[in-house]
This record gives structure tokens, C-alpha cells and sequence, in this order.
């Protein structure tokens, strides 16, 4: 038997990135504290490069598959790809001081993000059951460790322990779901699957399970109730940047995971999967919602508005093939798919701000601490304001096209109570943005201490906000970019 | 297809009484036969001979766990090795390749650890 | 010349920006010195568009599209035709006059950095409102230009005035845009875009489509268009009855009044019912209702004006008087004239509230002219300028104001449009009141006694008390003297055109000047027949001179020549015998009193009933409250599920499982379906 080399040319970027993290983990062997910048700096210009690659295969037309179809390289992919590269390369300028400041800045915090990113970027690249597993995996045991990062902190390692037990479990029913699917069709390449489940003739019960169990799994990533039980905890208890980290880049990835898993792969069974996830939305924008509000800890705070948001990202996934018709599904995965870039987006400059707040020796966790935050920075102030607009879907922000296009989508499905439904819990969810808002315009300022901010922070926390507001002037060209992307699937 | 199966089947229900079986009869035979006298020095663990000195649930260094965990790591790599080798000549350049490849990465690992001093006891 | 087009609103943007954002850093002078320059390259952009116009050349395109939503487009775009150039040119002339005048008027004022942000600001707005080529752009300036006008009326915001009065010119403003936008979107129902040129390509299609607002009585929807637009048109341009706004406006700083309140917004109404032209033509009943409003606001504003003593106050009601003519002209399709009334009483009007300003800055602040009173020797060129002003005000040639005028009176005359009869002879009665309030407001500014001599002890009290913003750097007690050079340099700069740009009237009017922007309905080409009896501005001076317009505009000069140089008593003893009739001007005919009574007091009153059994009880009480029980309550439930312990964690998705797992593998769904049916 003798092997024929594979394609590598749509998998560079991974191959450059796992190149470039044995280097970085290898050369932060040899750096001190004081030049750790070296890393940080290293880490990077890893991500430019990879973004280079991924530029240069996008130019690529049409997919490409490579090992054995279990890759596969297209336009949504890459788009992805590069959204996931910008949210790491932000996370990791935003929490430079941050983990300096505690201590945490140590060459592991760079590999084990370069590491997820990797993981992230086999999961969106992924064709079949295994590769996707294998990156699902690569990521999460990155996110558990860089959780219990801050090893000394009790609340940091339970959060760390509870994450690790959770996603094991939910891991495990994934895993189930998918040998249920591959007892049923016998195979575990995902758009052979399609093809099979299309020719009809497979145990129904058994597919059913699998499909139960592969929604279970997907639903855990996104953080939607009933399988959100870890995200309140995970948010507050990791280093405020970890959870920034955990918060943008990975929901783009369980985002690629569930379009490869239900769309790609059982997209003969959406009638299914569709009330599945219609439901799971709908429990996760109500409760997201009504929980959101009564928290004081701005992390748990973010992270029940997480799940709402997760829940209204759903949306767009559940009303894409409407009676056995799928012409507009197009439409209404790409609403998704830029909910999920907007969502990225936009925590990113949400939990950017919390990172503002945090100084050596000072948490920022309460609402409270944004008390003011006009007279101590207008222009901070401002970026706020932008983002908490945009997280409750207020015009002219990006947040407000994000909301609109799944709401449409719902509304040409014919689902027009779903969209109701989201209406009301959105505009329920309103309610505590805009609290962060008042508090920040109309109450004086407890904490008087200076903002002290690096010039890389504020710049890009400056150009993060101007982002959101000028996306919301002219989102066109991005919608039309997911909308291509989908289409090439 | 299944029946390819059954060997293992019947395997699984054998062990199952081949490991049951004997406990089962094992203590069925005790309660029956033997005496029950029980006293304090019969009911304490049994420590090769010493004093039961400490509770059975003490703390373990973690040390022990990472040892055991590096072990695993490169016993397993050993493990891909055998049949690797063994097939060498049939899989041609790539799978040289493929191999040195994955030796790289848990070289890489292998120095990250050293350097850590994650080999080190004290 | 694309990036021509941008210049010309973007420099002021620009100006305004930097001076507003960072007025601090760039300092009094740099405020003034980039907004200026902003506004100056707009201008001279402005001048090489309408050479470029002139040679023929229309743009009209698109440059960014906001959004699209369904058939609908949203867009930013530019329509440059010769009606638009015509308004870019007045708008930064008079902009770039204001600006320069500003930095004499504000010199000592602590907002002068935000005062130029405003007012460049202002600039832009109404640029894009003018070269706007579709209705959303047109809107989007329509409020952004009564945006700053709120804020500029309002500029002196210690001042219990003014906030009293920039709100006033808000909400009135709001009646007027209701219909504006009501008008709007059945324009975009019934043609489906917002685009000029596409709405007016298929405007017939609409000829004789009916609708019906009431049941059983069909409107022409294209009436229903027209009326709606026309609110708007009043609310900004100030016509009666959503005029009551506009006098108060003289609250704001005097370059305002000039440049907004006089010379460019309050002339969007005109210019936007111009561009409608094509909408408006086919709808007689529109054009018949413009022309009656226009008709009461032409002549009983002006009468309101004989009786104000407040300088500015006369020049805002004359203002107003103004606008109505041009509405008039509008009603009788005399577009053509009513666009070179309103460029030629821009200059004017902008001279004659300048010239005011002049004499306020003069007396410290006092506006009243009982305090005034023989400032010509003390002032000889504002003196002239205004002199200038009430002859181009009152029409007399060869001064701009009588061709513009002259030639809408004669459109009204030749008119069939119903209500044409009933505004000829208002406007001949309205030249008459012009030309009387015109020169009453000379002769007793400038001429008689010096009145101020008398009670300047008493002028500094109320003068410190009123004004808080510090300009106590002119002398105590001296006589008034002339303003410096930036304030002086604009009046003479606008005093010119205020004489000459009336002898544009044979290519402006009669010239075909506007060619397809404006279009004139068969039957309705009064202007055109006109044109044919037009033999050169020296023939139009000579027939003017032998007209009724003219004679009545005399008698006017007379009357005020006689009531206030030759008897300076018989004012006083005409008020106590008319004091009935001058009850009511003084009061303005009660529009203000009726507001305050039934919409401000009603207005609370219904308020009142709302909050407290619509607003306390049920939305208060029971939703608001309510809700927030129950979320709270939710919230609680949730922080008890929510207990830290991770087998109940598990426990959850194990339940989710189980559930999602109970109602597919039973097919619990189809279940119900069968069951329930």
C-alpha cells in the first residue's frame, strides 16, 4: 500500500500556524520576563502570516478538499478563518497589560492561544466526523487550561474544573451522536453523509438519537440553554481576558460547527434539526435575557447576554429550509454567519472595556465600576456606548443590521412569532445595556483613578468601536461577503 | 456483519463468569462455612505487617500525577512506533515523513517540558 | 468634477468638525479662521459648478448607497442642475457674509468656537438639503438644518428666552415635517423609490389615481402628495399658520437670523416646492391652497410688522411677509420668480438683519427702537446699507427686491389658478405695508431725535441684566459708533447685489435660465407669456413706474415719511384711536395666545390625564412593576438553578437531552398535531 501525497496547499495556514507555535512555545523557553514582548510580538506576526496564507487560498475558487476529504478549504472557511485571526490578535493586545499586570504573561498564554486558534481553525475547516472532533478537542483543552491559568486563584481553577467536566461530558455526547450517524448511514465523511441520508432508507430511530446527541454537542459549544450551565461560571471565574478569549474567537468556531455538522453533513434531516434548534433558541434568548438583568457582575452579566445572543444566532440556523425547500437557506445562514462575525465583534470590544476598567490590584467585575466613565474618559465613554448599542441591536450600530437580518430571515420562513418572540426578549435585553450606559453618562464616578492605558490597547479598542459604528453605516459589503460564502458551500 | 461479532460476544458473557463466579462462590462458601468472630485487629487494612498509621486518603504529590502523565505521553508514542516500524516498508516515503513529523512535535513538547523542569523532582 | 460636488458640503463639514471638536486646541482664531476657509472653498467650488451648469452639463448620480430594502433604495446622491446651482451660490455667499460678520458680532461671546461649528455645520446641511437628488436626502437636511437652527436660536441657553423660543421653533417645526414626511412616504408607496428623477418620469402614471382618507370621499392622491409636502414647506419656510415660530427666532445671535432665519432655511420650503414643480403642476387644488396661505402670510405678517418696536422683530416679520410672496409666486407656477425673489431678498434680507445687527453691537445690546433714533451720523454705512435694504425690501427700482417682486405680482395678476385673484390683491396691499414698515424702521432708527441719549442711565440696568455672556468692553455712556471692518465689509458685500442682482431677472426668469429643472405645466405659463412683453431692465423699470405696485409702494414711503419724520406725534395718537386694531397686531393676531391655550395647556392637560391613569397606573403599575416582578422573580428562579454545584450542571443537559430525545424519538410533535385534530 502506498500512500500518494496529499494536497497541503489548503491546509498552509494550519501547517504555519503549527510550525510557528512550535517555534513560539520553544523560543519563550529562552526569554525572561522582560523580553517577553518577544513572544507577544512573535505571536502576531504569526497570525498576520497566517492570514496571508488564508488570503492567498481564498483566491483560490470554489472548495478544495484535501486528506482525504476530511478537509476542506472554501470561501466560508476563510472567511472565518480570518475573522478568528483578527479576534485572537485583538484578545491578545487587550489582555497584554492585563496578564502582566497579574502575573499571568507567560509564553504559555501565547501557545495555548495559538493552539485553540489551530483547533479553531480544523474545526472550520473540517469534512468529516474526525477532523472535526480532533479540533473541537485541540480547542477545548487549550480553553481549560487557560482558564486555571491563574493557578493560585481558587475561583479561576474551579471555573477550570467545572469547564473540563462539562466539555468532557458534552464532548462525549457529541462523540455519541456521531457514531449513532455513522451506524446509520456507515460513513463519517459529512457531505457523503448528506448523500446518503438524501437516498432515504436508514434507521430513523437511530438517526434521530444521533441527531439528538449532535445538537447536544453543538449546543454546548454556542453556550444555548439548556447547555449553558457553564458559561455564567466559566466567564467569571477565568482571567478577564481568558474569558475574552473564550467569548469571541470560539463561538465563530462552534459557529463553523454546527453549519458543518447540521448543514453540511444533515441537512436531509433539517425538518428536525430546525424544531430542535428553534427551541433551543428560544429557552436561550428568554432566559439569557430575564437572568441578565439581575446580575451585578458585569463578566455574568456579559455571559447571560452571551446566551441570548447564541439564542438569536440560532435563529437564522432554524428557519433556513422552509418546508422541504431550501432556496432561501442561503439568505438566512448568512444572516447567522454575520451575527456570529458582529457577535465577535462586538464582545470584543465589550469585555475590551472591562479589560479598561482593570488596572494591577483592581478587578473591574461590578457594574458599578462603570460609574462615570464619561468623566474619566469621554472618548472611552463613547466606545462604550457604541458597543453596548450595538449588543442591543440599537441603529446606527452594526448589532442593529446583525438583529435584523436573522429577523428577517425568521420572518420569510414564515416564522413570524419567532421573530416577535425575539423582539420582545431583545428589547427585554435592552434593558441592561442600557443601564451600562447610564451608569457611565449620569452617575459620578466611584473610582476616580486615571485610565491607564497602553497606546496598542487604545488604539485598536478606538478602532474596535469606530468598527462597529461604521460597519452599521455600510454593512452591506460584509453581508454580502458572508452571503457569498455560504452560498459557495 | 454481526456475526463477525458473536466470538466476542460469547468472550465478553465467558469473562463475565469466569470473574463473577468465583467471588460470588467465594463468599457464598464463607458465610456458610465459616465462623464469624470478628475483633478490632482482624477489621483494621491490612499493611504488610505494620500499624495502620494513616488514613488511606492522604494526599498524593502532584509531582507523581505529571510523572505519570509524561509517561503516558511517550509510552503511547512507542506504542504508534512498533507498528510503524513494522509496516515501514510498505508505506513508503510519507509515512517516514508522517512519522518524523509527529516525532518533531513531542520533541518539541519533550524540550518545552525539560526546560520547564517538569523532569526534575525537586 | 465629482470631487467638486463633495467639496462644495464637505469643506464646511470639515470646518465645522475641527472648530466643534477641538475648538479648545485651535483656539478663537483657528475657529474662525477653518470654518471661514471651509466655507470660502465652498463657495468658490459653488461658482466653478455653476460655470460648469451654465455651459449645460446636469449631473445626477449616486454616490453611496445606505441601504436597500426591497424595491427600495436608499441613498446618498447629487442632483446639480441649475436650480441647485443658483442655491449653492446664494447659500455660501451669504454663509461666507455671515461668517465674516460672526467674528465682529461674536468677538467677546465665550461660545465663539461652537457658534462657528454651528453655523458651518449649518452650511453643510442645507448644501446637501439643496443638491440632494432624492426625497430621504432631502429629508435628512430638511432636519438637519432645523436641528441647527434649534440649536442656534437656543445658543444663549442661560437665557429663559430662548429655550422658550428654539423649542417653539422645534415643535412647530414637527407639525410641519409630519406632513412632510406623510408626503414623503406615499411617494415612496405609490412610486415605489425616493429618487427625484424617477418620481417625476412617472408622476403622470399617478394623474388621476384616487384615494380615499376619509371613507367615501376619493382625494387626487397626488393632492394628497402635494398638501402633505406643502406642510413641510410651511413649517420651514414659515407660512401661515405654522408661522408663529419665526419671530421668536430672533432670540438666537443676529448672524443667525440673517443667515438661517432670513436668507437659506426658511427658503427651503420654496426651493423644495420648485423642485417638486412636476408633483405640484398636476395638482390645481395644491397650488390654489399654496396660493391662499401664501396670500394671508404675505399681507398680515407684514401689518404685524408696522407695530413691533423690537428692530429684529420687524425685520422677522418682514421676513415672513417676503415668504409669502414667494409661496405666491409658487401657487401660480411662477417658480422661475419665486427662486429670484428668494436669491435676491437672501441678499437683501441677509443686508437688512446684518445692518441690524450693526446697530445692536452699536447700542450695547438694545434692540428697542423707541431707544434709538438718529444714528445715521453715527453710523453712516450701516445707515446706508439698511437705507439700501428698505428700497430693495419695499420694491422700488432699480433695487432688486422690485423685479423680483414686481414680476411675481404680475404673475399673480395673469394667473387662472383659483385664489390668484384674492393673492394679486394681497400682494398689492402687502407692497403697500412693506414699503411702510421698511422705512419706518429707518426713519426711526436713523433719523429724529437721539433718543438714546435720554435713557442711557437706564439701557446699562436691563443691559447688564439681560445679557450674562461679558461685553462690557465698549465704553459706558458713549455715543454709538460705527462697527468695525468685518462687520461693515459684508453689509457693503451684500448691499451690492442687494441693488444689482435684480437686473439678472431677463436670463433668471424670463431667460429660460432653469430650463428642465423647473417645469411649468401647459395653461399655467404665466411666466413665459410675461417673458414675451419683457424688453430689457431698463423697459421693466420704465413700465414699473407707471404700475399700481409702485404707486402703492410710494404711498407706503410717504405715509412713513410723514407718520415719522414730518409728525413724530401722530404714531402715538393713531395707536390709542386704532388701539382695538392695534391690540391685535401687538398680540399677532393671538396665534401665540390660542397655541398656549389649547395645544401647550392642552396639550398638559391630556398629559396629565395619561401619566396618571395611562402612565401611573396601568404602564406603571401594572406592566412596568409587574414585569419586573416577574423578571425578577425568573431571575431568582435562575440563580437558583444556577446553584455552582456541576452534577446539577450536568444534570441539565442530561435533562435537555432527555427531553429533546422524548419528543423526537416519539415524535411527540406529530403526536399532538394528530391528537388535537
Amino acid at each position: 500500500m502506498n500512500f500518494p501525497m496529499p494536497n497541503l496547499l489548503p491546509a498552509y495556514a494550519e501547517i504555519f500556524l503549527l510550525t510557528m507555535t512550535c517555534i513560539v512555545l520553544v523560543v519563550d523557553l529562552f526569554l525572561d520576563d522582560q523580553r517577553r514582548y518577544v513572544t507577544y510580538v512573535l505571536s502576531l506576526l504569526t497570525l498576520a502570516g497566517c492570514a496571508f496564507f488564508t488570503i492567498g487560498i481564498g483566491s483560490i475558487p470554489g472548495p478544495t478538499y484535501t486528506f482525504n476529504n476530511m478537509f476542506v478549504s472554501d470561501l466560508m472557511a476563510n472567511v472565518l478563518k480570518l475573522a478568528s485571526y483578527i479576534a485572537v490578535a485583538v484578545n491578545m493586545v487587550y489582555s497584554r497589560s492585563y496578564m502582566a499586570d497579574r502575573g499571568m504573561l507567560r509564553g504559555e498564554y501565547f501557545s495555548l492561544s495559538l493552539f485553540a486558534m489551530l483547533g479553531m481553525m480544523v474545526m472550520i475547516s473540517s469534512n468529516h466526523f474526525l477532523t472535526l472532533y480532533m479540533g473541537l478537542e485541540l480547542m477545548s483543552l487549550c480553553l481549560y487550561a487557560m482558564v486555571a491559568l491563574n493557578r493560585d486563584s481558587a475561583t479561576s481553577t474551579e471555573a477550570a474544573m467545572k469547564y473540563f467536566v462539562l466539555g468532557a461530558l458534552a464532548s462525549g455526547l457529541l462523540l455519541y451522536g456521531m457514531s449513532m450517524i455513522y451506524g446509520a448511514t456507515g460513513s463519517l465523511e459529512m457531505r457523503n453523509i448528506a448523500k446518503i441520508l438524501e437516498v432515504g432508507s436508514t434507521n430513523r430511530v437511530v438517526l434521530v438519537f444521533g441527531l439528538v446527541f449532535v445538537v447536544a454537542g453543538v449546543a454546548f459549544k454556542l453556550g444555548v440553554v439548556p447547555f449553558h450551565m457553564w458559561i455564567p461560571d466559566v466567564y467569571q471565574g477565568a482571567p478577564s481576558a481568558v474569558t475574552l478569549f473564550i467569548a469571541s474567537a470560539p463561538k465563530l468556531a462552534a459557529f463553523a460547527m454546527a453549519m458543518r455538522l447540521l448543514v453540511n453533513g444533515l441537512i436531509p434531516l433539517a425538518i428536525d434539526w430546525q424544531q430542535m434548534l428553534t427551541l433551543l433558541a428560544v429557552l436561550s434568548m428568554a432566559l439569557g435575557n430575564l437572568a441578565a438583568i439581575a446580575q451585578s457582575n458585569i463578566k455574568r452579566m456579559l455571559a447571560y447576554s452571551t446566551i441570548s445572543h447564541m439564542g438569536f444566532l440560532l435563529l437564522g440556523m432554524a428557519t433556513g429550509v422552509v418546508d422541504g425547500n431550501w432556496l432561501s437557506a442561503a439568505e438566512a445562514y448568512s444572516a447567522s454567519m454575520f451575527y456570529a462575525i458582529v457577535y465577535t465583534l462586538t464582545t470584543l470590544a465589550a469585555f475590551g472595556s472591562v479589560l479598561l476598567l482593570s488596572r494591577a490590584g483592581f478587578e473591574a467585575e461590578n457594574i458599578e465600576d462603570y460609574k462615570g466613565l464619561n468623566r474619566r474618559s469621554p472618548w472611552f465613554a463613547f466606545i462604550v456606548l457604541v458597543t453596548m448599542f450595538s449588543l442591543a441591536g440599537i441603529p446606527p450600530t452594526v448589532g442593529f443590521y446583525a438583529k435584523l437580518s436573522v429577523l428577517q430571515s425568521a420572518v420569510s420562513a414564515g416564522q413570524v412569532w419567532l421573530a416577535v418572540v425575539a423582539v420582545l426578549f431583545s428589547l427585554i435585553g435592552a434593558f441592561y445595556y442600557l443601564r451600562i450606559v447610564k451608569l457611565m453618562y449620569f452617575d459620578d464616578p466611584v473610582d476616580t483613578a486615571p485610565l491607564a492605558v497602553r497606546l496598542d490597547m487604545s488604539v485598536l479598542l478606538s478602532a474596535n468601536g469606530v468598527a462597529i459604528l461604521l460597519l452599521g453605516i455600510m454593512p452591506q459589503q460584509l453581508m454580502e461577503l458572508c452571503f457569498v460564502a455560504i452560498k459557495s458551500l | 456483519m454481526l456475526d463477525n461479532y458473536f466470538p466476542i460476544l460469547a468472550f465478553i458473557f465467558v469473562s463475565i463468569a469466569v470473574g463473577i463466579g468465583p467471588s460470588i462462590g467465594g463468599w457464598v462458601c464463607s458465610s456458610l462455612l465459616g465462623w464469624n468472630r470478628p475483633d478490632s485487629q482482624k477489621l483494621s487494612p491490612y499493611e504488610c505487617g505494620f500499624e495502620a498509621f494513616e488514613d488511606a486518603r492522604m494526599k498524593f504529590d502532584v509531582r507523581y500525577y505529571l510523572v505519570a502523565i509524561l509517561f503516558i505521553l511517550f509510552d503511547l508514542e512507542i506504542a504508534f512506533l512498533f507498528p510503524w516500524a513494522v509496516v515501514l516498508n510498505e508505506i513508503g516515503f510519507f509515512g517516514f515523513v508522517s512519522m518524523m513529523i509527529f516525532l518533531l512535535i513531542l520533541v518539541v513538547g519533550f524540550i518545552y517540558e525539560w526546560m520547564k523542569g517538569a523532569l526534575e523532582w525537586e | 468634477m465629482k470631487a467638486l460636488y463633495l467639496i462644495v458640503p464637505f469643506a464646511p463639514l470639515v470646518g465645522a468638525l475641527i472648530s466643534g471638536l477641538f475648538g479648545r486646541s485651535v483656539g478663537r482664531a483657528g475657529a474662525h479662521w477653518v470654518t471661514i476657509l471651509g466655507v470660502a472653498i465652498s463657495f468658490i467650488a459653488s461658482c466653478m459648478v455653476m460655470s460648469d451648469v451654465l455651459e449645460g452639463n446636469v449631473f445626477n448620480g449616486t454616490l453611496y448607497t445606505w441601504l436597500i430594502s426591497g424595491e427600495a433604495r436608499f441613498e446618498v446622491g447629487f442632483l446639480i442642475d441649475r436650480l441647485s446651482a443658483l442655491m449653492m451660490i446664494v447659500v455660501t455667499f451669504v454663509s461666507l457674509m455671515v461668517h465674516i460678520y460672526t467674528i465682529g458680532y461674536m468677538a467677546e461671546d465665550p461660545g465663539y468656537q461652537r457658534f462657528f461649528a454651528y453655523i458651518s455645520l449649518f452650511t453643510f446641511s442645507m448644501l446637501m438639503l439643496v443638491m440632494s437628488n432624492n426625497f430621504l436626502q432631502l429629508f435628512f437636511g430638511w432636519e438637519a438644518v432645523g436641528l441647527v437652527s434649534y440649536l442656534l436660536i437656543g445658543f444663549w441657553y442661560k437665557r429663559p428666552t430662548a429655550i422658550y423660543a428654539n423649542l417653539k421653533a422645534f415643535l412647530v417645526n414637527r407639525v410641519g415635517d409630519f406632513g412632510f414626511v406623510l408626503g414623503i412616504a406615499l411617494v415612496l408607496s405609490y412610486f415605489g423609490t425616493l429618487d427625484y428623477a424617477e418620481v417625476f418620469k412617472r408622476a403622470p402614471e399617478l394623474a388621476t389615481q384616487t384615494m380615499e382618507l376619509f371613507p367615501g370621499t376619493p382625494y387626487l392622491v397626488i393632492t394628497v402628495i402635494c398638501i402633505g409636502l406643502f406642510v413641510g414647506a410651511m413649517g420651514k419656510s414659515a407660512q401661515f399658520p405654522l408661522h408663529v415660530w419665526l419671530p421668536d427666532s430672533m432670540e438666537g445671535p443676529t448672524p443667525i437670523s440673517a443667515l438661517i432665519h432670513a436668507a437659506t432655511m426658511v427658503t427651503a420650503g420654496i426651493f423644495m416646492v420648485s423642485r417638486m414643480s412636476p408633483l405640484f403642476e398636476m395638482s390645481e387644488s395644491a397650488l390654489s391652497f399654496i396660493l391662499v396661505i401664501g396670500g394671508i402670510t404675505a399681507f398680515f405678517m407684514g401689518l404685524v410688522a408696522v407695530v413691533q418696536y423690537d428692530i429684529k422683530r420687524v425685520v422677522a416679520y418682514s421676513t415672513l411677509s417676503q415668504l409669502g410672496y414667494m409661496t405666491m409666486a409658487l401657487g401660480a407656477s411662477a417658480y422661475s420668480a419665486a427662486m429670484f425673489h428668494l436669491m435676491t431678498h437672501a441678499f437683501f434680507k441677509a443686508a437688512l438683519f446684518l445692518g441690524a445687527g450693526s446697530v445692536i453691537i452699536a447700542m450695547h445690546h438694545e434692540q428697542d427702537m423707541r431707544k434709538m433714533g438718529g444714528l445715521r451720523k453715527y453710523m453712516p454705512v450701516t445707515y446706508l446699507v439698511m437705507l439700501i435694504g428698505a428700497f430693495a425690501n419695499a420694491g422700488f427700482p432699480p433695487f432688486a427686491g422690485f423685479f423680483s417682486k414686481d414680476t411675481i405680482i404680475e404673475a399673480l395678476q395673469a394667473s387662472q389658478t383659483p385664489g390668484a385673484g384674492f393673492a394679486y390683491w394681497a400682494s398689492l396691499l402687502g407692497v403697500f405695508v412693506g414699503a411702510l414698515y421698511s422705512f419706518r424702521l429707518v426713519f426711526f432708527a436713523f433719523h429724529g431725535e437721539e433718543r438714546f441719549a435720554k435713557i442711557d442711565a437706564h439701557a446699562h440696568e436691563t443691559h447688564d441684566k439681560e445679557n450674562t455672556h461679558g461685553h462690557d468692553e465698549h465704553g459706558h455712556g458713549g455715543s454709538p459708533h460705527e462697527s468695525p471692518t468685518v462687520v461693515t465689509l459684508p453689509l457693503i458685500l451684500l448691499a451690492i447685489p442687494s441693488i444689482c442682482a435684480g437686473w439678472l431677472i431677463g436670463t433668471v426668469v424670463y431667460g429660460n435660465y432653469f430650463g428642465d429643472a423647473i417645469f411649468v405645466s401647459s395653461g399655467h405659463e404665466w411666466i413665459a407669456e410675461m417673458g414675451q412683453e419683457f424688453h430689457g431692465v431698463m423697459g421693466m423699470m420704465l413700465h414699473g413706474l407707471t404700475s399700481l405696485p409702485f404707486w402703492f409702494a410710494m404711498l407706503g414711503l410717504a405715509t412713513a415719511f410723514y407718520l415719522y419724520i414730518l409728525q413724530p406725534d401722530v404714531p402715538g395718537v393713531l395707536r390709542q384711536k386704532l388701539a382695538f386694531f392695534v391690540r391685535i397686531l401687538d398680540n399677532k393676531y393671538g396665534f401665540d395666545d390660542f397655541n398656549q391655550w389649547f395645544f401647550a395647556s392642552g396639550a398638559v392637560k391630556v398629559g396629565t390625564g395619561l401619566w396618571r391613569y395611562g402612565d401611573a397606573m396601568l404602564i406603571d403599575g401594572v406592566m412596568v412593576n409587574g414585569t419586573a416582578r416577574i423578571v425578577g422573580w425568573i431571575a431568582g428562579v435562575v440563580r437558583w438553578l444556577q446553584s455552582g454545584f456541576i452534577y446539577q450542571y450536568a444534570f441539565a443537559m442530561i435533562i435537555g437531552i432527555s427531553v429533546l430525545l422524548f419528543i423526537w424519538v416519539f415524535d411527540v410533535t406529530a403526536l399532538l398535531a394528530n391528537w388535537t385534530r
